[in-house]
């Protein structure tokens, strides 16, 4: 039986650009910046580095395929570097390559770096992509909106919930991330918003409206991880520790012929379970202190609180409404202002959120510092509803 | 003796209102005014030649008994493709395997009554039934009497020698090149020639002459004709013909120009399936087509007319509506204009002309798969079962599906995706008997879909590939109306 990854891989360093609308930025531009504060926060120079994992999502507005991308814009020196790519979880999955490279001591010391370029594209929104040779001649021409759009139509139908109750948790979310996002210099979004706002905003696709939806912007982060021994040789006390990588991906039953009904995602719930047992965790509400999930849509966030089981099955939205994850709330989401504020460059948005949970570790968290948190949950669902890749990462101080 | 066996109509959903496109055009010629009675049928954007027929034709074996079909025919000046036959996409779209004879014919407004006489005249082998399908998307210039005078539509017979519900008793056929209107290899929309020339020169010349030859033949007094089939969009040249000809006024079929058009080769046709709707049996029915001449087609109703009904007919394809008074989408869905359709709209349609024909049962058939091992259906039909408790290799029957009921589990109206008519609807659907796809839906207008909604699946335009000519179909969900 595998002991599973708890503790064996430490963060020796991190960084993250700023995400906005990058118009004089390149990917490289981007990449560099991360990386620049990360190795400076990690104390090491780059050759110490032994091998890189690269995050970067969609092909054909961005970098291009293969890891040169990553490895001449910073003028590695002929490591090993490879892409991943697994649609939103890209980020977390450049992430998981070097932690566990690092575990299986194939090497000291490993790079993780995830970018995005989406604002080269032309128009609003995640660019308007090909999904393969067959599934273009018979899949819908769903929108990402419009994909999420419908776990709402599911989840209605399933807890016969009032379309303007789950519409104003809805609302409340995006909200109480507008209003972290707000208290933090490296998002893209950074002013709050009414309730009012954003239940009156236009739809994007039945009943998500602007202000449900995430924002879209050009970002890199990083991660540097090695051992804890290593950190500790390299001087470094006060270790943020890995605790669960998770990830599931949908095999075509709830698409094609479960019993799933639309209003929540499988992998969620599997990746989730895996990931608490991986970590130790057997009450999360009580044990976690923070989590960063995949606010995509607001929607997304409000079910995926029932699949990680931090709201019971059917009352997210009154948990929601009644403030539990907001910054002062039992289980803060989003503390960082989320996907809401920061907006998904996808190879990036992963780390993005292992880089909160890093600085909240070591309360260098600023304005939107939580009080003493110990222990984090991030997620990142790529793909839609009904057929998606789910990754979790749990996130701790090393004690 | 050989005959009409079944009959079937369609008419698209959306009705123009007349009175928008004198509204939009009268500025420029007056005299449209006149004309605005009424409203017209409109493709819908994702419609055309070859989806209508499709319905035509399913409407049609849903009111065929017994023998199995043999050939099926497609008769239209508006086939989408100049160059791959129309009709075998057509036969494919309604599951009508791989032996059987498909053939297009075009370029006159007669072609669908002589391609009917062809049938009549053998084209169904003994014992077999053979399809005529008839089916018209004709473009028009913006603010001309032919955008106000005809609508689009189709419809079907089937041709056999048991179960006849209409005899056939003879035709003639006069033959002269007669060009009231022509459209050349390289054009979109016809150019027409003076209407009293052709009212006086054609119409009262042409259709006199061969259906006297076919009285005379048949021994047949025009005073008996109960039915007179004549389609053309001069609405007081069919009674003239019946008056020099001697046919009763009383037996005028309407040609409807007020509620659905003049639906070009489909007319004729069309107007035969609501004949066929009203007569009695023993009721003799002259059906005419006009165009470079003229056909002539003398049918006898029989006992067994009353037995065969399809689900829907002309009847109910005229009652299944929907007004539109929006004449720019009008344009819009007929590339009338330059419409702005965003970047999203730009991505490349490149078509995959291998991977096409290796998926063509699931694309053009809608076949999923039925597990041998433990009986679940799915769509698409893939390499292991589905079923987690089975996930058998290679255990999969074809199972078509275009003709189940579905209930829409999960849906949206997206309005950030491309669309040709946004905002797009799409969803999660669960068939009866099993299987679910995440489908586009088509003919929805706010409000009329929810979880639990029942649909049925049609055949559909998805995606055009503009840069290469090129368009795709597949099965889209409709909310089921009653």
């Amino acid at each position: 039986m595998a002991s599973g990854i708890k503790d064996k891989v430490v963060i020796l360093g991190m960084g993250c650009s700023k995400f906005g609308e990058r118009w004089d930025a390149s990917p490289a531009d981007l990449m560099s910046e991360a990386f620049e504060e990360g190795l400076a926060d990690a104390g090491i120079e780059k050759k110490q580095i032994e091998m890189a994992w690269f995050g970067a999502g969609i092909d054909a507005y961005n970098v291009g395929s293969s890891a040169l991308p990553l490895s001449i814009a910073l003028r590695l020196p002929n490591i090993p570097a490879t892409k991943v790519e697994n649609m939103c979880a890209t980020g977390t999955e450049a992430f998981r390559g070097a932690v566990y490279a690092v575990a299986s001591g194939a090497c000291d010391i490993a790079l993780a770096l995830g970018v995005e370029k989406l604002k080269d594209v032309g128009y609003g929104g995640l660019p308007q992509r090909t999904r393969g040779v067959e599934n273009d001649m018979y899949w819908p021409n769903l929108s990402a909106p419009g994909a999420f759009a419908q776990l709402a139509s599911g989840y209605r139908a399933k807890y016969g919930i009032d379309p303007a109750d789950l519409k104003r948790a809805m609302a409340h979310i995006s909200v109480k991330s507008h209003a972290n996002g707000a208290k933090n210099p490296k998002a893209h979004l950074q002013r709050e918003i009414s309730e009012e706002q954003a239940m009156n905003a236009p739809y994007i696709a039945e009943p998500i409206g602007l202000y449900d939806c995430c924002g879209v912007s050009d970002g890199a982060a990083c991660a540097i991880v090695c051992t804890p021994e290593i950190a500790r040789a390299l001087g470094k006390s006060d270790l943020v520790s890995v605790k669960a990588l998770q990830l599931a991906a949908s095999n075509g039953e709830e698409a094609g012929f479960s019993q799933w009904d639309g209003s929540y995602i499988q992998t969620t719930r599997v990746a989730a379970n895996k990931a608490y047992k991986e970590a130790g965790i057997s009450k999360p509400r009580e044990e976690l202190d923070m989590t960063e999930v995949h606010d995509c849509f607001s929607i997304t966030e409000l079910v995926t609180m029932e699949d990680l089981q931090l709201s019971d099955a059917g009352q997210a939205v009154r948990d929601v409404l009644n403030g539990d994850f907001d910054a002062d709330g039992r289980l803060p989401c989003q503390i960082d202002g989320g996907l809401k504020c920061f907006g998904h460059p996808i190879g990036a948005s992963g780390m993005r959120m292992i880089y909160e949970n890093y600085l909240q570790f070591n309360g260098r968290a600023g304005a939107r510092q939580l009080d003493n948190p110990r222990l984090a949950l991030n997620h990142n669902l790529g793909g839609f509803p009904h057929q998606n890749i789910c990754s979790i990462s749990i996130i701790g101080r090393y004690e | 003796m050989s005959g009409i066996t079944a009959y079937g109509a369609y008419i698209p959903r959306s009705r123009l209102q007349k009175s928008a496109i004198a509204d939009a055009n009268d500025w420029f010629d007056a005299g449209l005014r006149s004309l605005a009675k009424g409203e017209r049928s409109v493709c819908n954007w994702d419609e055309d030649t070859i989806t209508m027929a499709v319905e035509a034709g399913r409407d049609c074996l849903s009111g065929l008994k017994g023998a199995p079909v043999n050939a099926l025919y497609l008769a239209s000046t508006t086939l989408p493709f100049l160059d791959r036959q129309n009709s075998v996409v057509v036969s494919e779209a309604m599951n009508m395997g791989s032996s059987l004879r498909t053939m297009d014919v075009a370029a006159s407004q007669r072609a669908a009554t002589t391609a009917l006489i062809s049938l009549l005249e053998g084209g169904a082998a003994a014992g077999a039934n053979a399809l005529l399908l008839a089916s018209e998307h004709r473009r028009s210039k913006c603010g001309s009497r032919s955008e106000m005078l005809w609508g689009d539509g189709a419809a079907a017979v089937a041709v056999g020698d048991e179960n006849v519900i209409a005899d056939y008793l003879g035709s003639e056929t006069y033959a002269t090149d007669f060009v009231d209107h022509y459209r050349g290899e390289d054009s979109q929309i016809s150019y027409e020639w003076e209407e009293r020339w052709i009212r006086d020169e054609g119409f009262l010349k042409s259709v006199p002459l061969a259906v006297g030859r076919l009285l005379e033949k048949t021994g047949v007094k025009a005073a008996d004709i109960a039915h007179f089939v004549l389609a053309s969009d001069q609405a007081r040249t069919p009674a003239a013909v019946a008056k020099k000809i001697g046919i009763k006024a009383d037996a005028l079929a309407d040609n409807h120009i007020a509620d659905v058009g003049v639906t070009g080769v489909a007319h004729p046709i069309l107007m035969l399936t609501e004949v066929l709707e009203k007569a009695k049996p023993g009721e003799l029915i002259l059906l005419t087509g006009f165009g470079q001449g003229a056909d002539a087609v003398l049918l006898r109703a029989t006992d067994a007319l009353a037995s065969v009904q399809p689900a829907s007919g002309f009847s109910g394809a005229l009652a299944r509506r929907r007004e539109d008074s929006n004449y720019n989408k009008f344009l819009s869905a007929n590339n009338l204009v330059d419409r702005d359709v965003g970047k999203r709209g730009e991505l490349d349609k490149q078509s995959y002309l291998a991977a096409m024909y290796r998926r063509k049962d699931l694309l053009t058939g809608f076949v999923g798969g039925k597990c041998r091992n433990c009986g679940t259906v799915q769509i698409p039909k893939e390499k292991y079962c589905i079923n987690p408790e089975c996930g058998a290799l290679d255990t999969q029957d074809d199972h078509p599906l275009a003709q189940a009921r579905g209930r829409v589990m999960t849906w949206t109206a997206d309005r950030l995706t491309f669309d040709w008519n946004p905002p797009a609807y799409f969803g999660l659907v669960e068939f009866e008997g099993g299987g679910r796809l995440m489908m586009d839906f088509t003919e929805v207008e706010p409000g009329s879909v929810d979880t639990g909604t029942e649909v049925s699946l049609h055949f559909r335009i998805r995606q055009f590939d503009n840069q290469r000519g090129f368009r795709k179909y597949f099965w889209k969900a409709t909310p089921v109306r009653n």
